[in-house]
């Protein structure tokens, strides 16, 4: 185990590192921050001179290099637009993202794997049409069309939820969440809705395509000449051996939902990491823009790894391979 | 950010037996940068900090200048300013108001690595005469310091030393500070807690010095960065207020028989600049600039039919103009707000006399994030000079992207807005726009345009106390200007706020500043 972890770690930071490249890269692109430092009264020697302080005038290689060393010691510098720990910034922004995540993720295993099941044991009947229908629906229809859509019914016309923001929230140590108090729950639910409605309708229609297939085999068929009781071959057999590729996919989803709650956060004005990077991508906020990156890589990293490690809990047959660091999830 | 004298306050107020608190819920279109107002220049947030920070003057309502927490001043020398403070003013905290307070905030501010060194250009040092009297010497007889300092607001000496805040933040060295996410100042209103990005809470300052106009308990302020969230919170009551109501949206907030919509124009004056170059940037006019020929710049000028661009890429919600400033800035002339009329032949004539009889090509730089509807009038104007026979190519990219090209001189034409602000006088666009860059003067000189004659004006202004005839040079600068057709006048930014009813008086100046200390609720 501790060498698979070592390698493991070892890709990680080669990952990182690449991500943190590719990051520098594209900041050439993204304009100058100076222009947007400093108002329209500075003059051109404190343009200057600002530039300087920030190190933009060495190369690139320079800049990176000292952004490499830096973020080594953990150091991630503090945010050109109000001066912050940029570390800061982001672990305060971490709990909103990460609760929206959890909600969306409970959603759609909650809600995804019951319809999937569904329309694969009464795959003719006129709702498991329906259904297979709206999750088409559900995948094509960007999240921000669907957000504001929402708004206008519940927030607007129902005036049943909030249209933005998390409500109140309770501070536990340096944790903000906002599943104890009724506001803050409420404020959960129309965003958690918009970022988890993508992923429940992916859940749903693999299952369904898992359970058709699990149901053709010969043990399900062996099951039934055993004369077990439906519901115990459905949920006994049939959806146990469907469950591997949809802990596989919602592990590196999980990844995918964080990346691409910026959407639903911008939307909802949720005060999360994606709000966040959206601002700095504004201000040409490099610390900031940089800093986002790596963390949001480092989680995807992290759970590749713990859905290898969980494969090769589940499937005894995937440890001898995940220990020669064969395994890839996919 | 519970703080004992916080509670008092509450505590105090809660006798007062006020039946319902009053709370104004306020969306805004973005987060303020910081609670510390020398970390950031921004007109924006320093508008918001303004709630609890004040400096020793301020605008009013009609933009005039008035006493804050200095009391009267005068001008002991033509480099001298001295300032009679006001006597029994409290921070927040509790400490009292004296010129040592002045001269803490007077120094970190013009540190050299403060963010807002810039706001406060002329300054050289202060000198503490007693406890309510100081003076500050300016590096040359310098008109503007009084429009600087309603911008230059006043800490606690303090508060700033208990807290080692003495220092003005700084990126550079990754200098944070204490006053980043706590505050402490002499305001109506008082910060009681912050969540970026989620809310920040002010409540009333009880034991404000001056008379409150205002009704208000408590200020929730909500950035909402989403327009169209904004405009549906504005519509199902959970925002009372928004600074920015989106101008797509106007009529939708207007058919709501619960909310009001408060339109006017910005001092926001759009226009157009040409690079003046020996050599065009990107034309089929390879020798000369054709832009160097007042013909062309009056034929681009006259083909442009600035009521259909009023009406349909600004909404009709413009308003056009022939100077470059707007009319509540010093240094305007209404005779100077006169257009040259829309005469699309008279326009292809000019051209064929500069000898451009089937035009040329140029490209035009425009920004897709700064402007109003930026990307609207720029594509308007150059359909209507593409009529004139001209073949323009149209550059749009987000701002932070198209500066460094501006900067640079890599264009042709370009668009460009210019508030005066913090300043609120003429000299500003003058001595940064308009001045051939030398010193500190024309920063923004992008194209190379301006001469020694307006040039030899804009100085004298800039040095020039007495304020009729300071404003005279000014006028003569523009009105070299306009002569010469150095810039295409467009118009006037409109802005919009909108209240719910609840709100039932508020004060909304050309500066689109929210001045909530005068704004009244049910």
């Amino acid at each position: 185990m501790p060498a698979f972890l070592l390698k493991r770690l070892l890709n990680a930071a080669g990952v990182m590192l690449a991500v943190a490249f590719l990051a520098f890269l594209i900041f050439r692109f993204v304009g100058d921050p100076v222009d947007l430092m400093l108002n329209e009264q500075a003059s051109q020697q404190q343009r200057d001179e600002l530039r300087v302080r920030l190190g933009l005038d060495k190369g690139f290689v320079m800049q990176f290099a000292t952004f490499v060393g830096n973020a080594a010691r953990g150091d991630f510098g503090i945010s050109y637009r109000n001066q912050q720990d940029v570390f800061t910034l982001i672990s305060e922004r971490f709990p909103a993202t990460f609760e929206l995540v959890l909600v969306a993720t409970f959603l759609s295993l909650a809600l995804g794997i019951p319809l999937g099941v569904y329309t694969a044991i009464r795959r003719d009947s006129l709702l498991a049409k329906a259904l297979q229908f709206v999750s088409v629906l559900g995948v094509s229809l960007p999240s921000f069309a669907l957000g504001i859509l929402f708004i206008l019914v519940f927030s607007v016309s129902l005036q049943w939820l909030p249209a933005f923001g998390r409500g109140e929230v309770v501070q536990l140590g340096w944790w903000s969440t906002g599943f104890l108090t009724p506001s803050g729950r409420k404020a959960l639910i129309l965003p958690g809705i918009t970022l988890s409605l993508f992923q429940i309708t992916l859940v749903m229609r693999l299952v369904r395509a898992e359970m058709l297939e699990t149901m053709r085999t010969d043990f399900i068929r062996f099951a039934r000449a055993r004369g077990l009781p439906a519901r115990a071959i459905h949920f006994g057999h049939a959806l146990r051996n469907c469950l591997m590729p949809v802990i596989t996919v919602t592990g590196l989803q999980i990844g995918n939902l964080i990346a691409f709650a910026l959407v639903t956060e911008t939307v909802f004005q949720w005060p999360g990491m994606g709000m966040l990077f959206v601002q700095a991508v504004t201000f040409v906020d490099i610390p900031v823009m940089a800093a986002y990156l790596i963390v949001v890589s480092f989680i995807f990293v992290t759970l590749n790894t713990l859905v290898d490690l969980t494969y090769a809990w589940v499937d005894p047959r995937l440890r001898e391979d995940a220990l020669s660091g064969g395994a890839n999830a996919r | 950010m519970k703080k004992a004298w916080l509670l008092a306050a509450a505590a105090a107020f809660a006798l007062t037996g006020a039946a319902e608190a009053r709370t104004l819920k306020w969306g805004a279109a973005r987060e303020i940068a910081s609670l510390d107002p020398y970390s950031f220049g921004e007109t924006f947030t320093l508008s918001v900090l303004n709630h609890v920070y004040e400096g020793l003057v301020r605008y009013t309502g009609d933009l005039k200048i008035e006493p804050a927490l200095a009391e009267s001043w005068e001008t002991v020398s033509p480099t001298v300013w001295r300032f009679k403070l006001r006597q029994g003013v409290k921070f927040h905290n509790g400490d009292p108001f004296t010129a040592d307070d002045v001269l803490a905030s007077l120094a970190r501010v013009s540190h050299p690595d403060s963010p807002l060194k810039g706001n406060l250009p002329a300054y050289k040092s202060s000198r503490k005469i007693d406890a309510y009297t100081v003076d500050i010497e300016v590096e040359a007889p310098y008109p503007l310091l009084l429009n600087d300092l309603t911008n230059i607001f006043i800490f606690d000496k303090k508060w700033l030393e208990a807290n080692n805040a003495t220092m003005p933040t700084d990126v550079g060295k990754g200098i944070k500070g204490y006053a980043t996410d706590n505050a402490n100042g002499t305001g109506p209103f008082i910060v009681e807690s912050r969540r970026p990005d989620a809310r920040t809470v002010f409540v009333k300052n009880g034991g404000w010095w001056d008379k409150p106009k205002h009704n208000i308990d408590k200020i929730e302020f909500t950035p909402i960065a989403s327009s169209s969230t904004r405009v549906a919170a504005l519509l199902s009551g959970e925002i009372d207020f928004t600074n920015v109501a989106p101008l797509q949206d106007l009529p939708r907030l207007q058919s709501s028989p619960d909310v009001k919509v408060l339109q006017t124009n910005e001092l926001r004056s759009v226009f157009f600049g040409f690079n003046m170059r020996d050599k065009p940037f990107e034309s089929d006019v390879k020798d000369k600039n054709p832009f160097k020929d007042i013909r062309v710049r009056e034929a681009l000028y006259r083909a442009i039919d600035i009521d259909a661009v009023q009406k349909r890429a600004m909404r009709g919600l413009s308003r056009n103009t022939g100077a470059l400033v707007a009319p509540a800035i010093p240094g305007y002339e209404p005779s100077q707000d006169v257009r040259l009329p829309f005469d699309l032949n008279g326009a292809k004539k000019l051209l064929a006399d500069a000898g451009y009889p089937n035009g040329f090509s140029f490209q035009i730089n425009c920004q897709s994030d700064a402007l109003t509807n930026e990307e609207e009038f720029c594509q308007a104007v150059a359909a209507m000079w593409a009529r004139a026979g001209l073949k323009p190519n149209l550059n749009m990219a987000p701002r932070a992207q198209q500066s460094p090209k501006r900067v640079k001189g890599d264009f042709d034409v370009f668009s460009f807005g210019w508030a005066n602000e913090p300043m609120i006088d003429a000299y500003s666009l003058l001595v940064q726009v308009i001045h051939t860059k030398s010193g500190t003067a024309g920063v923004f000189n992008w194209g190379n345009w301006g001469d020694a004659k307006i040039d030899a004006l804009i100085d004298k202004a800039g040095v020039e106390l007495d304020t009729p005839k300071r404003i005279a040079l000014m006028q003569e600068a523009l009105k070299l200007l306009k002569e010469q057709h150095l810039f295409i006048p467009l118009h006037q930014q409109p802005m919009a706020w909108a209240t719910r009813s609840t709100i039932t008086a508020t004060v909304q100046a050309s500066d689109n500043k929210p001045r909530l200390w005068l704004t009244v609720m049910k």
